[in-house]
């Protein structure tokens, strides 16, 4: 990465913190309304125990649920492409459960499944899963008819052609799904968690937030918004990193400008 | 030998004798969308030709080579390849663009017919350096395709369908992007590999010059229905050079197939 890509954004970030910081100190707002940068970060490094450990429990809820919508999404895409036939039949249910929203069928699930755990899993993957499907789906359609002609002049099998050409070509579209679907992940997981409140595992980020949200503990509520943001990010970069791995020296998406 | 070229040859006499390569007869081909792309096509090619097809955009002479290629069904008529010996004639087919997979190094490339051939690693990569090397791209078997220019691409296409040693290659336009001096220079290349690896090409192109330098017939078609209109021998001696270019038989027989192509109206 470019120096510029670094150092920009730091010195805005830096910016806005100092000018956050500085009004708040000038003002006096107490800090049950906004506390400062500071003490944000006094509060993160003080309730660490707390806090860490609802970080832990929350990524593992979003990394679960981003490790099955993957299964599950790649397994469907292949199941889509087979024929128009059962792309036709099954997609309108994908598209049913993407635009169907989480907090309204989340009560169901967490009262159907009694692993907390599983059920805020479950809800997360809903959320995540879409992005996966289609993009991936998309991507194993999208071959070059002429490399197509190609496999098919020198008598390629079914699988041969899968592996060897469908699968490479449907990289970058996977991989753009990926990306959306590593931060739906994450909200799936943290709204879920919000709707089950007492009834999830009372332990995870969400959980946090409506707490110090209850007792007024501010300076809380935003460390563990901070750790919500700074989860997403890391993923975010470490499926950016995937990626790059994936396609580099290859697609027009990795190359170096 | 005479001083102009017979203008009026239609079957090339040093290949009649041949064994037959490739018989179309009565083809027709008819679009689902209902354009009559081919009529009534009766056309062959002899082992060791260098036949080109010829004509205006839309005429049919990609419909027709890939109907020779067993990509397309035709609506009427048959399609035969002539195997030699029993076993099934190998045909290689070179595209409009290199269509190379962008995810594999060239030799990964050009390896890949052996490779869903089932060909073992080791021979698999002795025959692609050769295949490579008969292009002029030796060095360059750990590069990706994206950063190669435009002919070293096409190039590489060309020596795909030479690493399966085929009996008939089969062209489709495959110059038409590159510039004229590129395109002159694989022009030379692919009549000297023809020549040396005793190769048989049908060659579609909607270029006069390049039907005449490479050919030694050339089948003119015409459009809306395509047709075979006229087949001229372009009976001159193999090592074509860049004289044979600019030289007045070079010219004539430009001029012949211009005049055939424009009497088509």
């Amino acid at each position: 990465m470019s120096p510029l890509k670094l150092v920009a954004p730091a010195l805005v970030g830096l910016a806005v913190l100092l000018l956050w910081q500085g009004l708040v100190t000038w003002y006096e707002v107490p800090v049950y309304l906004v506390p400062s940068p500071l003490l944000v970060l006094q509060t993160l490094v003080r309730d660490w125990t707390l806090l860490g450990g609802s970080l832990l429990v929350t990524l593992r809820i979003a990394l679960l649920a981003l490790l099955l919508a993957l299964l599950l999404g790649i397994a469907l895409a292949f199941v889509f492409v087979q024929s128009r036939a059962i792309e036709a039949s099954l997609f309108p249910y994908a598209i049913l459960l993407q635009v169907t929203p989480v907090v309204a069928i989340a009560p169901l699930i967490i009262i159907w499944v009694k692993d907390p755990t599983l059920a805020l899993v479950i809800c997360a993957t809903i959320v995540a899963l879409f992005p996966i499907i289609s993009n991936t789906a998309q991507g194993l359609r999208s071959v070059d008819p002429e490399l197509l002609d190609l496999f098919r002049l020198n008598h390629a099998t079914r699988l041969q052609t899968l592996v060897r050409l469908r699968v490479p070509s449907a990289l970058p579209y996977f991989f753009a799904g990926l990306k959306v679907s590593s931060g739906l992940a994450l909200i799936g997981a943290v709204v879920a968690e919000f709707v089950a409140g007492t009834g999830g595992t009372a332990s995870g980020l969400a959980y946090q937030i409506l707490q110090a949200g209850l007792q007024l503990n501010i300076p809380r509520l935003f460390a563990a918004l901070l750790l919500i943001t700074l989860a997403g990010v890391v993923l975010f970069l470490a499926v950016s990193l995937l990626a790059r791995m994936a396609l580099r020296g290859w697609h027009e998406s990795e190359l170096a400008r | 030998m005479s001083a102009a070229p017979d203008l009026h040859t239609a079957a090339p006499d040093a290949a009649v004798r041949s064994a037959l390569a490739v018989d179309v007869k009565g083809v027709e081909k008819v679009f689902p969308n209902g354009v009559r792309a081919l009529e009534r096509i009766d056309f062959d090619v002899r082992d060791g030709e260098f036949v080109t097809l010829l004509g205006p955009s839309g005429c049919g002479k990609s419909t027709l080579l890939r109907l020779i290629a067993g990509l397309l069904p035709p609506s009427a008529g048959a399609v035969s390849l002539q195997a030699q010996g029993g076993g099934p004639r190998r045909l290689a087919f070179v595209f409009q663009h290199p269509t190379l997979m962008p995810w594999a190094s060239l030799l990964r490339n050009v390896r890949l017919p052996l490779d869903l051939a089932g060909v073992a690693r080791g021979e698999a990569d002795r025959r692609v350096r050769a295949a490579l090397d008969l292009v002029g791209l030796s060095e360059f078997e750990r590069v990706y395709p994206r950063e190669l220019s435009g002919g070293m691409q096409m190039r590489a296409s060309i020596a795909r369908a030479l690493v399966t040693e085929p009996r008939l290659l089969l062209m489709d336009e495959p110059f038409g992007a590159l510039d004229e001096i590129t395109r002159n220079r694989l022009d030379r290349d692919i009549r000297e590999l023809w020549a040396r690896q005793r190769l048989t090409v049908v060659f579609v192109t909607h270029s006069i010059y390049e039907a005449v330098f490479l050919s030694t017939r050339v089948a003119v078609m015409s459009a809306r229905p395509g047709r075979i209109l006229h087949q001229v021998a372009i009976d001159e001696p193999h090592p074509r050079t860049e004289a044979f270019r600019v030289s007045q038989r070079f010219a004539a027989h430009c001029a012949q197939l211009s005049a055939l192509l424009a009497g088509q109206r």
